[in-house]
């Protein structure tokens, strides 16, 4: 019986034939003995081997024989070669004896607690001892080494050294694969144990995995201990709402709640990994939860039955002048049906799902260059790619599993990366980046210096959200991909943004990629709607509705998944909301319904089907963890609107035909590239920063382990900077804008000159709500004394 | 009888022996001008010829090592001396660093020559730091006699030597640990492939040799191969430093050809120490199996060890008379080993804990016929399932002891008499 190895790769690579327990079996050259014998069916036992990471031998559970090799070999670091004779324990009693002898040993010092241990039940070294192991001890009276247990390594990871095999898993993806190599091996022999310098913290957005690759019990978060075992949980596959790095998780219920959430395996995407926040922020699934529909009377709101509030809700938006908003955490499907809504019901093209900073210039490059490109660049073309450039971008904050896969490539494919930004990052030591460091504004000039670098190679730009604060910047972009013929991306940092613009929630914009002053694409949206024709006029992006509600140009809105304080006009905002009509489709008590005059509550994302677009443009379809939620869909609610209003909206709100109704839409007829606009730069100091991966972001609410783990927030300025306004390394700043003041430690580090650069929405820094302003606004600056803490 | 050939320690009687003039007064630093005209290769051939095998342990040829390290290959190379001699039992290279400091840094400038190295680090046990001061007085006074630096003697050779510590750690003699902890890092022995010829040091080729190894080359290429192949065996050329300890009157340092034996070696020591005559042996420090008085006569050659089922190791025997106990001794070596073992691999880091738990219980007389069986097949399931040799060698002890030993075991087990 010969078997060859199912590979797509096989077509390139030399193959070489080998024969495991007398199969013969052809698989491409440098493939590893124990993954060869998977693909035979045949499960080597192993700890310390783990497909992602380099091998190291160390556990010595995979010793196999190899003919003419006097010892047994350990089969998860050695490469099959042609011709190998290999016996595993299927057919070799030495290889047997000398699996079941370091089961033996494995167990000697471990505490056998399986009753009381998180793992128990998903356990390799449990189902290994049952597989290979021998049935009675021989250890009986021995003592076993003994440790404190547990002990925290962060807030959020607990380590029982006692239960540790010393596979050295999770050190390995400490540093091969997050780059955050402070967790270590310390100690030696049977103290050997795993630990951090000076027990300090083990710092990592990716800490997570850790625990779900640990073999053993050693590793357990503070959010799952003891809450279940394993086979009482009711696995769904799922998709992460958090970014849209679009990872694929697993959601794991017990008794109607979620109990944890994993990294599931999809190697065109998160591989096998996820971040922290994509794993431990789920409790905003259950807290704060709005369980009935709520009408504003006198001021107050009172609870009210569904068709009450929906009628309440038509009555408000018959009619009237209204304006669309929605945020980052709408499925595409949802999206779509608000951009029906809109156009359809309240016929106005004002809406706008960009909840931030945002531009005119952004919309049309939204509207131009990304909506309806499809999947043009994948997370494999970041691996394959000689160089990218990373523009108003930090993966490791805003898109972290890009981060990962950057890193991936870089450390095995030599990939080069080149970051066009106003401050240095961790997570730019961890790409071994090549930094261009520029204030807000003047990114445009250090983009066109890049191009040399770029010409003649395989080359991709990724470009962030945070380009819409710097005017031109995006123009120098694409200029920057058509004179070099570079690749390009759009990374945006929430889950919903990608679909939000393939729904066409944008002023000047029309879903499938279709442009709104395009007659054609008019005409195809309209019949597929059934409807004579589409609002015309460009309509008002966010914060022109807010402008316009302040004029008294605008009566209504129709709100969902907006917080006011995510932009820095915010007290315009709350102003605008406060003299109109607001409807608002919410999960959650927010910013926003505090003003509504009606709201509507909806399912949260584990409550419906629907699917994310990811940045590379992937669909990534999901169902409904909480399958028996009676909760509604955004999209469910419009529709019931629509019919009070009697106006014919959509057969179906259902998720599947609003999916397919948005297929038939897609559009790639080539769209004219955008208008150019110039770069604009603020004179004298200016605001410059991020959100933090884990900030205050309100899909993070609930989870004290993980916030505690965030990055402390500080305020950084170059040297040069710091003498000019009179700054000291390690003292307090204030800052002071025309929305007020804010007060933070600040550090000298690697920023661009003349820019002050602080977390977004941190704990103690939260520029846009204190000061009013964004990136790239004047900010004046002042010693404030010494940081006691 | 075989007669001694003081080599590397024929003037370590006299009081200057460490200083660069007590070693030049003998024709010191002259080898190195005649491989300079050897030339590079020339160097490796004549040690090739010489057949000179490592002296830390294993054996391994050291020419052949050398040919090894690829050229032309546009990396720096390394030269690594280990000087981390912490095996129990083993007491060469300290007094050899101690008293002919010289004879080690010649032979690191031509072994490093040899291999295009520029650079050389000299790693020395942490818990001894007078060979380690003798060591850096003695490269100080090499590099102020221009034999170390830029431009050695005009051949424009560049040649840096550093002399580093180690921090306590038996595992960092194993070459590829040695390594790790020389770059800063934990020493843990590296998987191989690839081996340090390939990639050592920084990733870069890298010889790793014993000093011993390292301070014998002078004399090869000053006296030629055929003067260093006359002495020894065919698979065991040359001299080598026995040093004895234990129940000898004299312990101490005896340079011999390799083929000498254990009685002879006794009586250079001066017989044993009391009219108690030898118990058991072994040739070569802690990790090896040991032996017992018939094998007196059996020449110390690395084929002959082989041949009875122990090894030279580093040539460094303890004597134990009939007073000792060999289950003391074998506790207080795996002991050794469970304290040492540095927890990388799964069957050193417990198996030794295994053994010596066992091994207590013996101690204390309630150990049951049943733990001796548990004991060699411990020791199986550690030897060749270990990551490196430190596991190997803590297996080694038991089935020889209780090959030989056998009813001294039994006689400590519980309802013995």
């Amino acid at each position: 019986m010969t078997v060859t190895a199912n590979s797509n790769a096989s077509n390139q690579t030399e193959l070489i034939s080998a024969v495991i327990d007398g199969i013969e079996i052809r698989v491409p050259k440098g493939t590893l003995i124990i993954r060869a014998a998977e693909q035979l069916g045949n499960q080597i036992p192993r700890f310390c081997d783990h497909p992602s990471l380099a091998p190291v031998a160390a556990c010595r559970m995979c010793l196999v024989e190899i003919d003419g090799m006097p010892k047994p070999q350990p089969s998860c670091a050695i490469a099959l070669t042609d011709g190998m004779v290999v016996k595993t324990q299927q057919s070799s009693e030495v290889a047997a004896q000398a699996q079941a002898g370091v089961m033996e040993f494995l167990l000697l010092n471990h505490p056998l607690d399986c009753p009381v241990c998180d793992k128990g039940g998903e356990c390799p070294l449990q189902n290994q001892a049952m597989t290979n192991g021998r049935a009675e001890s021989r250890f009986e009276e021995g003592t076993k080494r003994l440790f404190e247990k547990p002990i925290n390594i962060n807030s959020e990871i607990l380590l029982d050294r006692e239960r540790c095999v010393s596979c050295a898993r999770c050190t390995r993806f400490a540093d091969e694969i997050a780059g955050d190599p402070t967790l270590e091996l310390l100690e030696r022999g049977a103290h050997q144990q795993v630990g951090t310098a000076d027990d300090r913290p083990f710092e990592s957005y990716f800490g997570g995995n850790t625990i779900q690759i640990c073999p053993v019990g050693a590793l357990t978060s503070a959010t799952y201990r003891f809450r279940s075992r394993p086979f009482d949980l009711i696995s769904h596959n799922t998709i992460c709402e958090h970014c849209s790095s679009g990872c694929s998780t697993r959601t794991d219920v017990r008794r109607g709640k979620i109990m944890r959430r994993l990294a599931s395996n999809d190697p065109e995407v998160n591989e096998e990994w996820n971040c922290d926040k994509g794993r431990f922020a789920f409790t905003h699934t259950v807290i704060d939860r709005i369980s009935t529909p709520l009408i504003r009377e006198n001021g107050e709101l009172r609870a009210a039955s569904w068709p009450e509030a929906i009628s309440f809700a038509a009555a408000g938006l018959k009619g009237k002048r209204a304006g669309v908003l929605t945020g980052g955490r709408l499925p595409q499907e949802d999206a779509y049906a608000f951009s029906r809504f809109a156009r359809v019901v309240l016929n106005t093209n004002n809406l706008d799902f960009r909840n931030r900073t945002s531009s005119d210039e952004e919309a049309e490059f939204l509207a131009n260059h990304i909506a309806g490109s499809g999947l043009n660049v994948t997370y494999r073309d970041l691996e394959s790619a000689d160089v990218v450039v990373l523009v108003a971008f930090e993966p490791e904050n805003e898109s972290p599993i890009v981060q990962l896969r950057l890193r991936k490539a870089v450390r095995n494919n030599k990939l080069k990366v080149i970051a066009v930004d106003s401050a240095a990052a961790p997570g730019h030591e961890k790409l071994n980046a090549e930094l261009h460091l520029a204030k807000p504004g003047t990114e445009a000039a250090a983009l066109s210096a890049l191009a040399d670098k770029l010409k003649g190679r395989n080359a991709i730009v990724l470009v962030g959200e945070r380009a819409a604060a710097s005017a031109g910047l995006l123009s120098a972009v694409v200029a920057l991909s058509d004179a070099t013929a570079a690749k390009l991306a759009w990374v945006p940092r929430r889950a919903g943004e990608r679909g939000a613009v393939e729904a066409g929630l944008l002023p000047n914009l029309l879903p499938g990629g279709r442009l709104l002053s395009d007659a054609t694409d008019r005409a195809a949206v309209a019949a597929e709607w059934n409807v004579q024709q589409l609002p015309t006029t460009i309509g008002l992006d966010q914060k022109g509705m807010v402008q316009a509600a302040n004029a008294a140009k605008l009566d209504a809105f129709l709100v969902a998944g907006v917080d006011v304080t995510d932009v820095a006009y915010h007290d315009d905002f709350k102003a605008a909301l406060a003299k109109t009509f607001v409807v608002s489709l919410e999960p959650h008590y927010s910013s926003v319904t505090d003003y509504a005059d009606v709201i509507l509550p909806v399912g949260v994302i584990t409550e419906r089907e629907g699917s994310f677009v990811d940045w590379e443009g992937r669909e990534r379809s999901f169902t409904a963890a909480m399958h028996q939620s009676l909760a509604l869909s955004d999209a469910r609610v419009l529709h019931l609107i629509a019919n009070e209003l009697g106006i014919k909206f959509a057969d179906d709100a259902k998720s599947a035909a609003l999916h397919k109704s948005l297929t038939e839409l897609k559009s790639t007829t080539k769209k004219p590239a955008m208008t150019k606009v110039s770069a604009v730069e603020s004179a004298g100091l200016v605001l410059a920063g991020l959100r933090q991966l884990i900030d205050n972001g309100s899909l993070q609410n609930g989870e004290a382990h993980l916030a505690a783990t965030a990055r402390e927030a500080v305020a950084k300025v170059n040297a040069k900077t710091a003498a000019d306004h009179g700054l000291i390394d390690g003292n307090l700043v204030v800052l002071e804008a025309s929305g007020g003041k804010l007060v933070i430690p600040v550090e000298i580090a690697a920023v661009a000159d003349q820019t002050i650069w602080l977390p977004l929405n941190s704990d103690g820094s939260t520029p846009l709500i204190n000061l009013g302003i964004t990136i790239g606004d004047s900010v004046s600056v002042k010693d404030a004394g010494a940081y006691v803490v | 009888m075989t007669k001694l050939v003081p080599n590397l320690s024929a003037h370590w009687d006299e009081a200057d022996s460490h200083t660069l003039t007590g070693y030049q007064r003998h024709g010191g630093y002259t080898a190195m001008k005649k491989a300079f005209e050897l030339g590079e290769d020339g160097v490796i051939a004549e040690v090739k010829e010489s057949g000179l095998r490592g002296r830390g342990g294993a054996g391994f040829p050291t020419g052949m090592k050398w040919g090894f390290v690829p050229q032309g290959d546009g990396k720096p190379h390394y030269l690594v001396v280990n000087a981390d001699e912490s095996e129990p039992g083993a007491c060469k290279d300290i007094p050899l660093m101690m008293l002919n400091p010289h004879s080690l840094i010649e032979g690191v400038i031509i072994a490093a020559y040899a291999i295009r190295a520029n650079y050389a680090f000299i790693y020395i046990r942490g818990e001894t730091p007078h060979p380690i001061r003798r060591v850096r007085q003695a490269v100080a006074a090499a590099y102020e006699a221009k034999l170390l630096g830029k431009n050695i003697l005009g051949t424009g050779f560049d040649l840096e030597v550093v002399v580093h510590s180690g921090a306590g750690a038996y595992i960092c003699g194993e070459e590829t640990a040695l390594l790790d902890s020389l770059e800063g890092r934990r020493g843990q022995p590296r998987l191989k492939p690839p081996f340090p010829a390939v990639a050592g040091l920084y990733a870069s080729p890298t010889v790793v040799n014993n000093v011993e190894t390292v301070a014998s080359v002078p004399a090869i290429i000053k006296n030629g191969a055929a003067w260093y192949k006359s002495f020894g065996t065919e698979k065991s050329p040359g001299i080598k430093l026995f040093a004895v300890s234990g129940d000898v009157l004299r312990p101490g340092i005896f340079e011999a050809p390799l083929g000498i034996t254990m009685r002879e070696l006794i009586n250079y020591a001066g017989g044993m120490v009391s009219d108690r005559p030898v118990k058991f042996f072994v040739p070569g420090g802690s990790s090896v199996p040991l032996l017992t008085p018939e094998h007196l006569d059996v020449p110390l050659t690395y084929e002959d060890m082989a041949a009875h089922g122990t090894m030279l190791g580093t040539g460094t025997p303890m004597v134990f008379d009939t007073s000792r106990s060999v289950t003391k001794a074998v506790v207080r070596w795996i002991e050794f080993y469970k304290h040492e073992s540095c927890g990388k691999c799964t069957p050193c880091r417990e198996g030794t804990y295994f053994m010596v738990d066992i091994l207590k219980r013996l101690e204390k007389g309630k150990g049951e016929l049943a733990d001796l069986d548990l004991l060699v097949d411990i020791s199986a399931q550690i030897s060749g399932r270990s990551f490196c040799a430190l596991g190997d060698a803590a297996a080694t002890p038991i089935p020889a002891a209780l090959k030989y030993f056998r009813e001294e075991f039994e006689s400590k087990l519980v309802g013995a008499k």
